[in-house]
């Protein structure tokens, strides 16, 4: 059962899908519907990639922010540094061809500098239990934070502007529906199993051969890497980057989404991005009072429900096999 | 060397503030494990609550009355707060898995930012002076205000007084045998609940004494206030050993001497991402921070 | 259950939102009243600065509904919150355009956010009016984005030429907020202006917006004995560096821009802001007519003095609407003409004149503050 059995046909459909709404479709939506959308989209890759690393494998991260910010700033100033005007270089292929490939390893390269710096701080951190991660990912970060506020060539305290505007319903729809294919498969396959037996019981995991501090890095680093992903689409949405973006709350909503969706859930995190993100703007009429429903919302979901929206529970074509 | 002596001075009494606060989130995480997010903001409460005290109360009071009037005021409150908080948010939580009671303690913190700006406004308030600001002696070169002077011996009694409940008193034996084992001193006949809340009062009212000493200080309370130096003072208590009590003092002090050091001769603007760095350093080098192997005083 | 319960789930989820968006509708700007848009920090970390500015748009509103109104009809201000994010901000004044259908938005204060919906307001052609930004990058963004107040640059070269030849300062320490692009900048065209004038800046040091303890920065300041301290921030952090700066002993002038205009500066600094000066955008104590009754007016219906903010918010609305009267019609394109073409408009911070970036053109005060006032001391033409 599941369509994931084909996952290399499920994408180019889906990718293909994504390509006929942007085009035929979206000139209808209101743009501020479209934004929302797109907001939508772009909290569903970083709530997704986060629920690997939090969700599947138990280990709790802060700092989900700043490997966007990462991934965001390092695409932008490929994007907006390394594009063949700024170069001086003339392109080979046509327009139409270039424009895409260029954006695609924009994305990459934000992802490829989201990872590593997953990579450089999971290594050591990753030996520690849940809490001390928590607060050593949040200082991460921060650090991040403070750095690009020195970094003149993106723009440092005064920010980023001149962002190519590339991002659009397409491409943040694309690439989450690759995550999502690539985690489903991943994780519900039976290698993908040793995921959950990490959050589960290390011990146990570890008694029956498998290398625990190998996957708990490779989730940080794969859930880094699509955070930068997703830090890219958000930069060439809005155009316009700022370190205010990445804060400390911005990484606590990503926690609460993959919390409220239920802890490895792929599609709890989906469920809980849209709800999430639509939550604010139906109470924008609230105005002052909304962040504190919010803030509410949080104790009284926690209390009430603890389990979040889905528990573990998935739809059935994300599951592939039971864990 | 004046200049070094100064920068010295400087990072004892900022570190002191670090300290107080550091001790509550020690304590609470030595009984419950739970990194309370809203304690940063139980010290804001704290200033706010010592800024219409100071406004309201204190008018008729001699000078030398107010600043133990307000600080009092300011503890109780916070003591109140905190037990609140422990008993509608966390105990409801208390098995629940840990991000769960993570997620509920950072809720209560935006629930107390945010509602404190629509309860006291988002503009900053003018602490009233309750001390008169002058200085006390110089040394080398080095000034030293009676303020700092204020905070250091008030924050090193309120530490005295902690370690004394803590070490000799009955509910102390209890907080360290909870923070020791929940099921081994439940079976032992030690009322869990009462000794979390306990727990709770007693780090919230130093954190509300925090917040005095801060507004004495530095006169600018604001409702969010107390988001940065609730996430340093919890990096002091990581770094001091969380869970101990003169580890929360030393790790408040040397990250306040470190900051200082940095921006005084290396750069100030890296000063906010020192804190972070220190942390991850010594998470490296000794998960357990500088004082976390000695048991012994574990609450 | 485990079959139905997402589903269960998703047919929420799009009920409330064809709820939330599709039955709401788009109210069309119904013939009764203007609808302008306004964004703003009413919550957050800079929430004090949206409110200020919020509260000066709506008095200049309030007075223009109480004369009657524009063209005969009203004006009707529908506010959004950014919570000091700006990518909130995008998302608001996309909101203002699509969905309440503004000829016209007035905001922000912080530049980050303004530069992050102006592109918005560009691409939909609906003009845009900034009380406070001033990073010069704002307006360039395109010609339906506008400004009511001066650039960073201005300022800058304003307050370093007056620390240079007016004090006489040769040797001046820095001390800016380092997460703040309105402080950053300012210290950048300071710092330029002042080293061509000939001066030297001894040591620059930074904080960032919230801190409290200054002590260490100051102490290091203190060592180099520069002759005057430039503390381009906002009036939040500024009392607190006075006073913390005498009690080191740095008994040198102190030096600031219009971040400094709010009672709360002297409130919280007290006796150790005396004799500083400060660069802004009006002088309280100007016994000009439209100053004081301004005044007036914002005391009698808020019960505060005006800050800076508040009289930037007010000037902006002021000129918006000025512009709508003189357009004869509000419709965005023509209002964007009417307020390109604004010539010596007299709003409280002075005569105004659009220059051709779409940047206002107007005098900056040099204010002093002396016995626990802020008095006038100069005035800086453009």
């Amino acid at each position: 059962m599941g369509i994931l059995r084909k996952p290399v046909s499920v994408i180019a459909a889906g990718i293909l899908a994504c390509w006929v709404v942007q085009e035929f479709a979206t000139p209808w939506i209101n743009p501020y519907h479209l934004q929302i959308l797109n907001t939508i989209g772009i909290a569903a890759v970083m709530a997704v990639s986060l629920n690997l690393i939090t969700g599947h494998t138990g280990q709790f991260s802060l700092g989900h922010a700043g490997f966007m910010a990462l991934g965001a700033y390092a695409s932008a100033a490929f994007t907006v540094h390394l594009n063949p005007d700024a170069l001086g270089l003339v392109p080979i292929l046509p327009d139409w061809a270039w424009r895409p490939l260029f954006f695609v390893t924009a994305l990459a390269a934000g992802g490829a500098t989201a990872a590593l710096a997953g990579l450089i701080v999971g290594i050591p951190t990753l030996r520690l239990k849940g809490d001390y991660l928590a607060i050593a990912t949040l200082g991460l970060g921060e650090i991040i934070r403070v750095i690009v506020l020195n970094l003149e060539f993106v723009g440092g305290a005064r920010g980023f502007t001149g962002i190519p505007e590339s991002s659009n319903f397409f491409w943040i729809f694309s690439a989450l529906l690759v995550l999502t294919v690539l985690m489903a498969r991943g994780v519900y396959s039976l290698k993908g199993l040793a995921f959950l037996a990490v959050r589960e019981d290390e011990v146990a995991a570890r008694s029956v051969g498998i290398n625990t501090t190998r996957y708990k890095v490779l989730a940080f680093v794969l859930g880094s890497f699509w955070a930068g992903v997703g830090g890219g689409l958000f930069a060439h949405l809005n155009t316009y980057l700022h370190t205010n973006s990445f804060g400390f709350l911005k990484s606590v909503e990503y926690v609460v989404m993959v919390v409220l969706g239920g802890l490895g859930s792929i599609t709890g995190s989906l469920v809980a991005a849209a709800l999430l993100t639509l939550l604010p703007e139906l109470l924008r009429i609230a105005s002052e009072w909304r962040m504190i429903f919010y803030a509410l919302l949080l104790v009284v979901m926690m209390i009430l429900w603890p389990r979040g929206l889905m528990g573990q529970r998935e739809l059935r074509w994300i599951r592939r096999v039971k864990p | 060397m004046s200049e070094f002596l100064q920068q010295t001075v400087n990072g004892l009494a900022w570190g002191s503030i670090y300290a107080l606060i550091a001790l509550g989130y020690t304590m609470v995480y030595g009984v419950l494990r739970l990194i309370n997010f809203a304690h940063g903001d139980v010290y804001m409460i704290g200033a706010m609550t010592g800024y219409y005290a100071g406004n309201l109360i204190t008018r008729g009071l001699p000078a030398g009355a107010a600043f133990p009037v307000v600080l009092a005021c300011s503890m109780a409150v916070c003591g109140v707060l905190g037990f609140l908080i422990e008993r509608a948010a966390y105990r409801p939580l208390r098995n629940a898995p840990r991000i769960n009671s993570l997620i509920t303690a950072i809720g209560v913190s935006l629930l107390l930012e945010f509602g404190g700006q629509l309860l006291f406004g988002a503009d900053p308030k003018v602490f009233p002076p309750l001390i008169p600001e002058q200085p006390l002696f110089e040394i080398g070169g080095a000034v030293i205000g009676r303020i700092q002077a204020v905070i250091f011996a008030v924050a090193l009694v309120l530490m005295a007084v902690l370690r004394f409940i803590v070490v000799k008193t009955r509910l102390g034996k209890a907080m360290r045998a909870v923070s020791f084992s929940h099921v081994a001193s439940q079976l032992v006949g030690v009322p869990l609940d009462t000794v979390v809340s306990f727990t709770f009062v007693l780090g919230s009212m130093l954190a509300g004494a925090g917040g005095v000493l801060v507004g004495i200080a530095n006169p600018k309370v604001e409702p969010l206030m107390g988001i940065m130096p609730g996430l340093k003072a919890f990096v002091a208590a990581v770094l001091g050993g969380i869970g101990n009590i003169p580890g929360a003092l030393a790790g408040g002090l040397l990250m306040g001497l470190s900051e200082t050091y940095v921006v005084g001769y290396v750069s100030s603007t890296y000063r906010d991402a020192l804190a972070f760095v220190l942390l991850i350093l010594i998470l490296l080098v000794r998960p357990g921070g500088l004082f976390g192997k000695s048991v012994s005083d574990k609450v | 259950m485990r079959r139905t319960f997402p589903s269960v789930v998703f047919t929420l989820m799009w009920t409330v939102s064809a709820v939330a968006f599709g039955g709401g509708g788009c109210a069309k700007p119904g013939a009764k009243t203007i609808p302008v848009g306004e964004y703003g920090s009413l919550t957050g970390g800079t929430a004090t600065f949206g409110q200020s500015s919020h509260q000066g748009t709506m008095l200049a509103t309030e007075e223009v509904n109480a004369a009657g109104g524009l063209l005969g009809q009203k004006v009707e201000v529908i506010t959004e919150d950014d919570q000091s994010r700006p990518e909130e901000a995008k998302t608001a004044v996309l909101k203002l355009i699509k969905q309440n259908n503004v000829v016209a938005v007035i905001g922000e204060v912080a530049s980050s956010r303004s530069l992050a919906a102006a592109p918005e307001c560009q691409k939909s052609k609906i003009p845009m009016i900034s009380p406070a930004s001033t990073n010069p990058k704002v307006t360039e963004i395109g010609d339906y984005i506008f400004r009511a107040c001066f650039v960073d640059t201005f300022q800058g070269e304003a307050m370093a030429k007056f620390a240079r030849n007016d004090l006489k300062l040769s040797r001046v320490a820095v001390l800016k907020d380092v997460k703040n692009d309105y402080s950053v900048g300012l210290a950048d065209f300071f710092e330029k202006t002042f080293k061509a004038e000939g001066g030297e800046i001894t040591v620059v040091q930074s904080y960032s917006e919230g801190d409290i303890d200054f002590r260490a920065q100051l102490t290091a300041i203190k060592g180099q004995s520069p002759d005057g301290v430039f503390v381009p921030g906002y009036y939040t952090e500024v009392g607190l560096i006075a006073r913390q700066a005498r009690e080191l002993g740095i008994t040198v002038p102190l030096m600031g821009g219009d971040g400094w205009d709010s009672p709360k500066t002297i409130e919280i600094g007290g006796a150790a802001v005396e004799g500083s000066y400060f660069g802004n955008h009006y002088a309280a104590d100007d016994p000009d007519p439209v100053i004081q009754s301004f005044i007036q007016k914002f005391k009698a219906k808020y019960g505060i003095v005006p800050d800076a903010m508040a009289v930037l918010g007010y000037d902006a609305a002021s000129l918006l609407y000025d512009a709508i009267k003189r357009a004869g019609s509000a419709e965005p394109a023509k209002i964007r003409d009417a307020l390109a073409a604004t010539a010596d408009f007299q709003g409280v911070s002075g005569k105004l004149t659009m220059d051709a970036n779409r940047n206002a053109k107007k005098k900056l005060v040099i204010m002093k503050i002396e016995n626990g006032a802020n008095k006038f001391h100069a005035e800086v033409k453009p």
